[in-house]
């Protein structure tokens, strides 16, 4: 895995220019309401982002019957914890074990769990990650600093439809002591998409 | 279509950049492109298959050149011309031509807020007979339709097994180009690794495709 370029995004210098003389139109005419695009840019900044999915994995490792729910019906049970929005969520969440290890991608577009891991990120999104991770998962687990064991199966959820997915990581060892809190602290991203681990 | 943007099991794309602390917009015009798009569609003139159709149309060695905000800049583009919401000379002089009405946005901050930027659901509650159930042997049809389809190119002719019902939804096919919503039902389908990559791929691993019932044929 490669450290991003600074310049990764060659984009022409007239781009922001486009998107401001658009944005304009837009509203001269009506038909989008500025402090609406404030409001949904700075929920997705600043509220909805991979806390959200830390703390739901973070229950699901404290409370077992929580954590039934959540894999019985990933949308209802991230709504009780005030997560979906509106319209829900068609939330899958999938568990590693010892034996098994998902990982997610979008190998046609972006598709992520938006209201619980917020914006995907740029590999996310990009041509390497989504052309390799159903061919060649472990190579690309690998380039993440996850080396599976031979015995592991992996299982890609490629999110062709509008069901998204959540990976619920093991729970590392050594952490009976701490709290649902403490326990949020330590999950990543990454780990909910599949391509880490939770450390301790 | 058989799209670039179809890239499951494709070689030759790089390796994976990855950027520590990454942001979640890399400069203001990505973050407006985001929210632009998301609010324009609550005037329902197009859907999401719709947008996504939208991107999958720019030529390939653009949509390759192209970062992922310019590609929903381009696509949000195009559906505004062909919905007739704005005109080219609109977009090109960032100015209303002068005899246009002013209309209302049919979104508030706080609805945007509340609804995460999303219009409606996919989901449908029409009762539709499943055509397949759970641990059934499925085969992807071989399809090649030159319009949109969430059917990728590395499951189709494949033999996969059905993992889940997740119940009906709206038909990506039909629904971008607004001939319908023909809902039916969508199953997590399971491939083995070795039968979409052959002998080089690990025995125990799989991928997992949701498909619609219109993508199957019982195996």
């Amino acid at each position: 895995m490669a450290q991003a370029k600074h310049d990764h995004q060659e984009v022409p210098s007239d781009l922001a220019l486009r998107v401001k003389a658009l944005e304009s139109v837009l509203v001269e005419k009506g038909l989008v309401d500025p402090a609406a695009l404030d409001a949904l840019i700075d929920t997705f900044e600043h509220k909805v982002g991979p806390r959200n999915g830390a703390r739901v994995v973070a229950r699901a490792w404290t409370d077992p019957a929580y954590r039934q729910r959540l894999l019985a019906d990933g949308g209802s049970a991230i709504r009780e914890l005030g997560y979906g929005g509106t319209h829900g969520e068609n939330l899958v969440v999938v568990e590693n074990t010892r034996h098994v290890h998902n990982l997610v991608v979008c190998t046609l577009c972006s598709c992520y769990p938006w209201s619980v891991l917020g914006l995907p990120p740029v590999w996310y999104k990009s041509a390497p990650y989504r052309s390799r991770a159903v061919i060649d998962p472990r190579g690309v687990l690998r380039e993440f600093g996850l080396d599976l064991a031979e015995d592991v199966e992996v299982r890609v959820w490629d999110s062709t439809a509008e069901l998204r997915y959540l990976v619920l990581p093991e729970r590392p060892a050594a952490t009976e002591k701490l709290t649902e809190d403490q326990l949020a602290a330590l999950v990543t991203r990454d780990a909910m998409i599949g391509v880490a681990k939770v450390s301790p | 279509m058989n799209g670039v943007h179809d890239m499951g099991g494709m070689h030759g794309m790089g390796p994976v950049e990855y950027e520590d602390n990454e942001p979640v917009f890399h400069a203001r015009w990505e973050a407006r492109t985001f929210a632009l798009n998301c609010l324009m569609r609550a005037w329902k003139r197009w859907n999401l298959d719709r947008s996504r159709h939208a991107i999958e149309r720019i030529p390939a060695a653009e949509y390759l050149r192209m970062s992922y905000y310019e590609k929903w800049f381009v696509g949000l583009v195009g559906l505004l011309l062909e919905s007739g919401l704005v005109s080219r000379a609109e977009i090109e002089s960032g100015a209303p031509r002068a005899e246009a009405a002013k209309a209302t946005p049919p979104t508030t901050a706080e609805q945007a807020v509340a609804t995460l930027g999303r219009v409606g659901s996919p989901r449908r509650d029409a009762s539709v007979a499943p055509q397949f159930h759970r641990g059934q042997p499925v085969r992807a049809r071989n399809l090649n339709p030159a319009g949109h389809t969430r059917l990728p190119r590395y499951a189709r002719g494949r033999l996969g097994t059905i993992d889940r019902d997740h119940g009906v939804f709206v038909f990506p096919d039909t629904h971008a180009h607004f001939l319908g919503e023909k809902p039916q039902h969508v199953y997590s389908v399971r491939f083995a690794a070795r039968e979409l990559w052959g002998e080089s791929a690990s025995p125990r691993d799989a991928v997992y495709v949701d498909l619609w019932d219109d993508y199957l044929e019982p195996a």
